[in-house]
């Protein structure tokens, strides 16, 4: 990092110094890490028969087939959200000041309501009578789906903002009515700069997903509830669980950021901010 | 929306451990994310790519994972927290309040940091350039001219941050902690026939957290906006 915004190019005195730093906390990570592998080898955590569920077949493939769900819980979730969200998005953009405002206060709702309260609510009262499982399958698909598609509303809104004015103006000049210059002219360019923000979106789906155990585990949770019963091995399963997130995480994030340089290059990713007016201008013009 | 109304003093006690739980790990993973990206920007190659991998595997792990972590498996390996125990009025601050304190700070201060190098990265290099060749020292550089602009830019992602932060809370529901969702959960068992009254009225106390907390922050960025 030559001449960033914050450092100039190093002189020698300073290079002879950050090696020394560099040292310094090479040796403090390197302790740390090893106090941590001490830890977990003086409670008999490396133990072979506390991993041996996550390589014995059967094991293997209740893992497999919980990670499945999980993925299709979010994948389900994301799809609901995409058109959850064109639809409120759209309407966010009504020339209809009633339509504007139930669409701001359905969208600033769900935004605003935790998700694992929208989890419970569905599990009992939307889907309070179907079996276990299947209701709690079920209510984090709705429960994600309405929160998601609460956030991809306001995405879509700035994505359409964010196409210069010109465009519809240019539209209208020829002669477009309103549902095609939206149709023909902003959305095809809207959603080429917010494919990345969607995929990033099913990253917070995918960790979403695992809320779910405050009422039944389902998915990767179920593994982390049960698992440890028959083989008391916590620890282990917490990692490889974590562990099945963050990879489907990095390969998610790496998506976005590969669709993000192929079709939009360089721009910024587009952002929504939690906290709308002021920082939405700035975004807008 | 009866038994809403009947148990409104047990709904505002567990919004009291929602707003405790908010303001102890908010204020603690500023701190957190404060410390984490001045390695993150830091010259020293090590500490960045130490902080970089931190916030990398944090950021993708599902907040409730962190909470399993410390709640069920760190007390396997001798980390545990069972000697926070005080009591303040009628707040329990007992070893689950300090897990779901520290599961919180840990998830959220990667996000923090994040958000500040967000604001950072959003200083033009000109600036830094243009200070420079007016003669100011290093320190004059930071403190006059590259840190005001990346402390403003970074209010608001840090904001949606703290905003989400006050929404995670409701994951110490999972854990032990007696907070709004857990009340919430409690009272839908109790009263299964006013399932959406109780629903709507701890939504919209949350929904007025939040738009307290995004009223505050928008206040601060125009009282901090220079033009």
């Amino acid at each position: 990092m030559a001449a960033g915004v914050l450092f100039d190019a190093p002189g020698p005195k300073t290079v002879a110094r950050h090696r020394i730093y560099t040292i310094i906390s090479l040796v403090v990570i390197v302790a740390a890490l090893a106090f941590a592998v001490k830890r977990l080898a003086d409670a008999g955590q490396f133990a072979y028969a506390l991993w041996e569920p996550f390589v014995t077949p059967q094991y293997l493939t209740a893992l497999l087939e919980a990670w499945l769900d999980t993925i299709i819980m979010a994948v389900l979730s994301v799809l609901g959200a995409v058109v959850f969200g064109v639809v409120f998005g759209i309407s966010k953009l009504s020339d209809h000041r009633p339509v504007r405002w139930v669409s701001w206060l359905v969208v600033e709702f769900f935004r605003a309501v935790p998700v694992i309260m929208l989890m419970i609510f569905c599990f009992y009262a939307v889907f309070g009578d179907m079996p276990i499982a299947r209701g709690a399958f079920w209510s984090v698909v709705l429960a994600l789906t309405l929160y998601n598609g609460a956030v991809l509303a306001e995405v879509f809104r700035a994505g359409v903002n964010a196409v210069p004015r010109g465009q519809a103006e240019a539209a209208y000049a020829i002669g477009m009515r309103k549902a095609q210059v939206m149709n023909i002219v902003l959305l095809p360019q809207a959603v080429k700069i917010m494919i990345p923000a969607i995929i990033s979106q099913c990253v917070v789906a995918l960790k979403d997903t695992s809320l779910i155990l405050i009422v039944f585990g389902i998915g990767l949770t179920k593994i982390a509830k049960q698992l440890p019963l028959s083989f008391n091995n916590i620890v282990p399963t917490t990692i490889v669980v974590a562990a099945c997130y963050i990879v489907t995480n990095l390969v998610l994030t790496w998506l976005a950021n590969y669709v993000q340089r192929k079709f939009v290059g360089e721009k910024k990713v587009l952002q929504v901010s939690m906290v709308a007016d002021v920082g939405e201008a700035k975004t807008t013009l | 929306m009866e038994a809403f109304i009947n148990e409104f003093p047990e709904v505002l006690q567990a919004f009291g451990y929602t707003v405790l739980l908010f303001l102890c790990s908010g204020v603690l993973s500023l701190i957190g994310g404060t410390i984490l990206v001045a390695m993150r920007v830091g010259p020293i190659a090590v500490l960045n790519k130490a902080a970089a991998t931190y916030v990398t595997l944090v950021r993708n792990t599902p907040l409730l994972m962190v909470f399993f972590f410390f709640q069920f498996a760190a007390p396997k390996i001798g980390i545990n927290l069972k000697f926070v125990d005080v009591h303040i009025g009628s707040f329990d601050f007992t070893s689950f309040f300090a897990t779901a304190v520290v599961a919180l700070t840990l998830y959220t201060s990667t996000f923090v940091c994040e958000a500040l190098r967000s604001g950072v990265n959003a200083v033009p290099l000109g600036q830094a350039e243009a200070a420079r060749a007016i003669g100011l020292p290093f320190s004059g550089v930071m403190r006059e001219v590259v840190l005001p602009q990346a402390f403003r830019a970074s209010v608001p992602p840090v904001a949606s941050t703290l905003i989400a932060l006050l929404k995670n809370t409701s994951v110490a529901a999972v854990f032990g902690v007696l907070e709004a969702a857990a009340q919430m959960k409690i009272m839908t068992n109790n009263h299964a026939d006013e399932r959406w009254g109780i629903f709507l009225g701890v939504a919209l106390l949350y929904v007025v957290l939040v738009e307290l907390v995004s009223l505050v922050a928008i206040s601060f960025e125009r009282r901090w906006r220079i033009a």
